[in-house]
C-alpha cells in the first residue's frame, strides 16, 4: 500500500528594517556581541516597547501579495517562557490576531501548477542566541538579534513531497525579496524554513509529525525532507511509531537527527500584550501600500512572454530575482527597445554567465545597466559586430571602461570602408594563388577560407558582409 | 520650613528669601532625624539631593527656574533613577542600579527638584500596607503602631512626616489613594496613560499609573503639571494637549452634580470612617454642590477581576527577573533550572510569589477562558457602570478605604482581607479612571480620606474639588504632633 506524504512549512523572514521591532537599535548582522541591545533588547526593568511602524506596510506588502486577508486589527500577544537567551522571560508575538490572514501561494513541479494555502503571517521579534565555548565552562548570551523583526508565514499541510516543499519554499523566497521586505539572506539567519513532515496512508487521519529546523539551504531542505520521509515510512513499516520531535539535518551524513523530544506541550500562557496597542489598518493604508507595489515575478514573468515575446524560460531567468528584472529592464529602456531578444540573449549569455563565473550578485556587477545597453548599441549600429563585442564585455567586466572607450582605445570600431576591404581582399587573394585556382576549378568552399583569412588580417574587424560581397565580387571578376 | 505650602516655598526661593541647598538640608537633617524610626526611605541620596540643590539656586539666580525648581522630591523605589538603586523593595533588585531614569524622574529633574531619596512600598507594589518590603514596614508617622498603607507608604509617610515636601507615587489597584487617605495627605492617580510608564518597574501594565502624593490639592496640581505629559517612549502613554492641572483651581462648585453610590456605602465599611466621608460630602454641598444618588452595581466584580487580571499580567512582567542579566542571583547554581529555581524563589518574598502564581494558573491552558477572559469582562462591566453612572453626575464621592490604617501585623496573614482593603479603589483603575484621596478627618487618630472619582481626563475638576474643600478645611495642613 502507498504512503501519502503531508508537509507544512513555516518560515521566518526577517523583515528589511533598519532597527528592531520595538526599540531603535540596529539590526545590522555580524556586530560584536551585545553591542546591538539596548536597555529595552535587555528586557531591563521599566522598558517598554514601541513598535516600529516599517513592519506593518512590509507585511501587508506580503498580505496582498498573497491574496490573503489582512488583520484590520492585530494584537501583539505575550508567548511565556523562560530561556536565557530570551530576555523579557516572554517573546512579543501575534496569536489570535495576526496582521495576515488566509492567503494563497501558487508553485510549479515539473510543468504542473498547484494552489498552496497560506494559513497567516504574524509579526514577532526574535530572540537572541547562546554562545557555547567563548567563554570556557560557561554559556555566553549574545542579544543582537533579539528584538529583529520577523514575519513568521505559516503555509497549510498542502505540500506532498519534498519537490513541493521547496518549490514553495524558493517562490516564497523569491516573493519576499521582490517585494523588498526580506533580503533573503539563508547563511545569516533572514530566510529560515522550518519544515513539519508526516506520512498517512491515503483516507487516514494526519500522521506524528516531526519538525526539521535550521537548514539553510534549499538543496539540503530537499535532501532532509527526502531521508524524513523514507525514515518515517520505514519506521511505520517495521511497526515503530513516529515521536512528535523537533530533528536537525546532518549534512555530512545526509540524516536528520532527533534535538529534542516534546514530551508534553508547552503552556506559553499566551495573553495580549498591555504594553502595545492593537495595529489598526484602515482601507485608506492598503490602498496606498498596494499602489506601492512593484510588479510581482508571475506577472512580470508574463509580461515579458507576451510583450516581449521572449521564451518562457528566458523570461524565467531574467524574472530570478528583481535586481535582475530591474537591471534587464533598464538595459531595453536604455537601447530604446530596438532589440530586445538581443538585449535578453546579452543578459542570460553574457551578464548571468559572468555573475555566475565570479560568484555575484547583480547589484555587485562591476558592469552596470548603462555600460550594457552602450554596447548593445554599438552592436545594434554596427560599430562592433557581435564576436567583437565578447572582447568588449569582458574588458568592461575587468573594469576597463564604456564599451565606447575600450573600443576607441583597442581599435576595434568595424571596417566598412569599401577601400580599405578591397585592399585586404586584394592582399589575401594575391597571397594563396593555388587556392584562387581551386576556387576557379569548381571548390566553392574556398569561399570560407578566404574569408577566415580576410578576417584575420583584419582582425577581426571587417564587417563580414561586406568581406562576402566584395570577395564574390572580385572572384567573379 | 516643612510647614510651608509648596507655593510659599516656592515663593521664598524666588524671592532669594532662601536657597534650594538649605531647604534640601533641612529635610535631609529631618530624614536623618526621624527615618531610623519610621523606615519610610530604602534609599537616602544625600549628596545627589546637595548638587542638585546648588544647579537648582543656579537656575534660580539666573531666571531660568520654575515654579517648582529648588523644592525636593522623594521617588518611590519603583522609579528607575540613573545612577541610584532602584530596588522595588525586593531583595530581587536589592543590587540593581538602573543606567537611565524614568520619564517622570527625568522631567522632575528637567523642574529643577533635587532628589532626597527612594522611598518604600510592598514589594513590586504588591500589598496595601507596605509591609511586604524586603527592607521592613514603614510606620505609619500618625501612629507607630499602624501601617502607612500600600504600596506607596513610604511616600505617604515622607509627605505626612514631613521628610519630603513632594513624593512620586503609583497605583494599581489603589497604591497612591489608599495610602493617602491612610497617612491624612493628597494623592492623586491620574486618568491611565495620562503619565508615561516609561522607566516605572511594572507590576500589572494595564493599571500601572504614576502620580503626585503631596500635602494639598494645589501642590499635586503643581506636580502634575511636571509628571505628565505624552512620551513616545510609552505605547499607552496619551497623545493630547499639554494640560495645565493647575488651571481650574479657584472654580465655584456650584452647580456641581456629585455623585454618592448606594454600594460604596454598604456592608464593610467602618461606621465611623462612613460618617467621615458623610461630613466630607455634606461639607462640599456647602460650597454649592448638589447631591445624588447613583448606582455602581458590579462594585463587588471589581476585586476579583482584578486579582486574576493584575497577577496575569505580573507574573509576565516579573519573568525577567531570572538571575541571568541582573538583580539577584543564587549561589552556586548546579544548572540552567536550578538558577532560575533558587533565584526567583530566594529573590521574591512571599506576597509576589502568591501573586505570580495566581496569575499563571489565570493565564494556563485550560483555565484561560475561565479566568482571565472571564475577569476582562468584568472589568468591561465595572467600567460600564461609571459610564452609566457619569451620565447624572459630574464627579463621584465616597470612602477611599473601609477603615482608617489597620495594625502592623494585623492582616499579614490573611491575604485576602488585605485584598480587600482596596475595594473602593480597585474599580477606577479598571477603568481607568481618575480618583483623588483628600484628608477628610480622623477615627481614634488615625486619618481618613475622601474619594473623588471623575471621568477621563477631569483630573483638573477632581483636584479644584479638593481644592475648594481645603479652602474651608485644615485637615490637609495638620501633622501629627511628634513630626511638628
Amino acid at each position: 500500500m502507498s504512503w501519502e506524504v503531508v508537509i507544512g512549512l513555516e518560515i521566518h523572514a526577517q523583515l528589511t528594517t533598519n532597527t528592531k521591532i520595538f526599540s531603535g537599535s540596529s539590526i545590522a548582522y555580524g556586530a560584536e556581541p551585545n553591542t546591538q541591545a539596548c536597555p529595552i533588547d535587555v528586557g531591563m526593568p521599566g522598558m517598554l516597547p514601541v513598535l516600529n511602524e516599517a513592519v506593518i506596510g512590509k507585511s501587508v506588502m506580503l498580505g496582498l501579495a498573497l491574496n490573503a486577508e489582512i488583520g484590520r486589527k492585530s494584537v501583539f500577544d505575550r508567548k511565556n517562557y523562560f530561556y536565557p537567551d530570551l530576555p523579557k522571560g516572554y517573546q512579543t508575538s501575534q496569536f489570535n490576531y495576526p496582521i495576515v490572514g488566509k492567503g494563497t501561494l501558487e508553485i510549479e513541479v515539473d510543468g504542473v501548477k498547484k494552489t498552496i494555502g497560506v494559513t497567516r503571517a504574524h509579526l514577532e521579534e526574535d530572540a537572541g542566541k547562546s554562545i557555547h565555548g567563548a567563554v570556557p565552562g560557561q554559556t555566553g548570551i549574545d542579544l543582537n538579534r533579539a528584538g529583529t523583526p520577523l514575519l513568521e508565514i505559516v503555509s497549510e499541510p498542502d505540500l506532498s513531497s519534498a519537490k513541493e516543499a521547496v518549490a514553495y519554499a524558493r517562490k516564497m523566497h523569491e516573493l519576499v525579496q521582490y517585494l523588498g521586505i526580506c533580503d533573503g539572506n539563508m547563511q545569516e539567519g533572514s530566510f529560515r524554513v522550518d519544515s513539519n513532515v508526516s506520512v498517512r496512508r491515503p483516507g487516514e487521519p494526519l500522521g506524528t509529525r516531526a519538525e526539521l529546523k535550521n537548514i539553510n539551504s534549499f538543496r539540503f531542505i530537499e535532501k532532509a525532507i527526502e531521508f524524513e520521509i523514507e525514515r518515517q515510512i520505514e519506521l511505520l513499516e517495521s511497526g515503530g511509531q513516529v515521536v512528535q520531535e523537533t530533528r536537525l539535518y546532518d549534512s555530512e551524513n545526509d540524516v536528520t537527527r532527533s534535538m529534542r523530544t516534546k514530551e508534553e506541550a508547552n503552556d506559553y500562557r499566551y495573553f495580549p500584550c498591555p504594553d502595545l496597542l492593537p495595529v489598526v489598518i484602515t482601507e485608506e493604508t492598503i490602498e496606498a501600500i498596494s499602489a506601492s507595489m512593484p510588479e510581482l515575478p508571475d506577472a512580470k514573468r508574463a509580461r515579458y512572454v507576451a510583450d516581449f515575446g521572449l521564451s518562457d524560460y528566458d523570461a524565467g531567468v531574467l524574472t530570478g530575482s528583481r535586481d535582475m528584472a530591474e537591471f534587464f529592464e533598464s538595459v531595453v529602456e536604455k537601447t530604446g527597445g530596438k532589440d530586445i531578444k538581443l538585449c535578453a540573449n546579452w543578459m542570460i549569455t553574457g551578464f548571468s554567465g559572468a555573475l555566475n563565473k565570479d560568484g555575484l550578485s547583480v547589484k555587485d556587477a562591476p558592469v552596470t545597466a548603462d555600460m550594457m545597453a552602450g554596447m548593445l548599441n554599438r552592436i545594434s549600429d554596427n560599430t562592433i559586430s557581435g564576436k567583437i563585442a565578447k572582447q568588449v564585455f569582458d574588458a568592461m567586466w575587468n573594469g576597463e571602461g564604456s564599451a565606447d572607450e575600450i573600443i576607441e582605445s583597442k581599435g576595434l570600431k568595424q571596417i566598412t570602408d569599401t577601400g580599405a576591404i578591397e585592399a585586404l581582399v586584394d592582399e589575401v587573394l594575391a597571397n594563396n594563388p593555388s587556392q584562387v585556382e581551386a576556387y576557379k576549378g569548381g571548390q566553392e568552399k574556398m569561399l570560407g577560407y578566404f574569408v577566415g583569412q580576410i578576417m584575420k588580417a583584419s582582425g577581426g574587424q571587417a564587417n563580414p558582409g561586406q568581406v562576402n560581397q566584395i570577395l564574390k565580387a572580385k572572384l567573379s571578376d | 520650613m516643612h510647614n510651608l505650602t509648596i507655593k510659599q516655598m516656592s515663593e521664598k526661593l524666588h524671592a532669594g528669601e532662601i536657597t534650594s541647598v538649605q531647604l534640601t538640608q533641612h529635610y535631609l537633617d529631618r530624614i536623618s532625624k526621624y527615618d531610623a524610626e519610621l523606615n519610610a526611605y530604602v534609599t537616602v541620596t544625600p549628596e545627589l539631593a546637595i548638587a542638585m540643590a546648588e544647579e537648582a539656586d543656579k537656575m534660580l539666580a539666573s531666571g531660568e527656574a520654575g515654579l517648582l525648581t529648588g523644592i525636593p522630591v522623594a521617588h518611590k523605589d519603583i522609579f528607575c533613577t540613573d545612577g541610584v538603586k532602584t530596588s522595588c523593595s525586593s531583595k530581587m533588585l536589592d543590587n540593581f542600579i538602573a543606567p537611565y531614569d524614568a520619564h517622570v524622574v527625568t522631567q522632575l529633574k528637567k523642574a529643577g527638584m533635587p532628589i532626597l531619596g527612594k522611598t518604600n512600598m510592598d514589594e513590586f507594589a504588591m500589598g496595601s500596607s507596605s509591609e511586604s518590603s524586603y527592607y521592613g514596614p514603614t510606620k505609619n508617622p500618625w501612629d507607630h503602631k499602624a501601617v502607612p498603607g500600600g504600596s506607596s507608604g513610604g511616600a505617604a509617610a515622607v509627605i505626612a512626616a514631613g521628610l519630603a515636601p513632594m513624593a512620586t507615587g503609583t497605583d494599581t489597584g489603589g497604591s497612591i489613594r489608599q495610602p493617602a487617605s491612610f497617612c491624612g495627605i493628597t494623592g492623586i492617580k491620574p486618568t491611565y496613560g495620562s503619565v508615561s510608564r516609561f522607566g516605572i518597574v511594572a507590576y500589572a501594565s494595564s493599571f500601572d499609573q504614576a502620580g503626585p502624593m503631596t500635602r494639598s490639592a494645589e501642590d499635586s496640581a503643581w506636580m502634575l503639571n511636571a509628571m505628565a505629559g505624552f512620551d513616545e517612549r510609552d505605547s499607552t502613554s496619551l497623545q493630547r494637549e499639554a494640560v495645565d492641572y493647575a488651571a481650574d483651581l479657584g472654580q465655584s462648585l456650584k452647580g456641581l452634580k456629585v455623585g454618592v453610590p448606594a454600594e460604596y456605602f454598604g456592608e464593610g465599611l467602618d461606621a465611623d470612617v462612613e460618617a467621615v466621608v458623610r461630613n466630607a460630602i455634606a461639607e462640599v454641598e456647602k460650597l454649592g454642590a448638589e447631591v445624588v444618588e447613583v448606582h455602581l452595581p458590579n462594585k463587588d466584580l471589581a476585586v476579583p477581576s482584578y486579582y486574576v487580571l493584575a497577577p496575569a499580567e505580573a507574573s509576565s512582567n516579573l519573568s525577567r527577573f531570572d538571575g541571568v542579566r541582573f538583580g539577584y542571583r543564587c549561589e552556586n547554581p548546579k544548572d540552567l533550572q536550578d538558577l532560575y529555581k533558587r533565584s526567583r524563589s530566594e529573590g521574591f518574598g512571599a506576597e509576589v510569589k502568591r501573586r505570580i502564581m495566581v496569575g499563571a494558573y489565570a493565564l494556563s491552558a485550560g483555565y484561560y477562558d475561565a479566568y482571565y477572559l472571564k475577569a476582562q469582562k468584568l472589568r468591561r462591566m465595572v467600567r460600564d457602570d461609571f459610564t452609566k453612572a457619569f451620565e447624572s453626575c459630574d464627579v463621584i464621592m465616597g470612602p477611599v478605604a473601609p477603615t482608617p490604617a489597620f495594625n502592623i501585623g494585623e492582616k499579614t496573614d490573611d491575604p485576602t482581607s488585605m485584598y480587600l482593603a482596596d475595594l473602593y479603589t480597585i474599580p477606577v483603575n479598571l477603568a481607568g479612571l481618575p480618583g483623588i484621596s483628600v484628608p477628610a478627618g480622623f477615627v481614634n487618630d488615625r486619618p481618613v480620606g475622601l474619594h473623588i472619582v471623575g471621568p477621563y481626563f477631569s483630573e483638573t475638576k477632581l483636584l479644584n474639588i479638593a481644592h475648594q474643600y481645603q479652602q474651608v478645611t485644615d485637615w490637609h495642613t495638620r501633622m501629627p504632633a511628634q513630626y511638628q
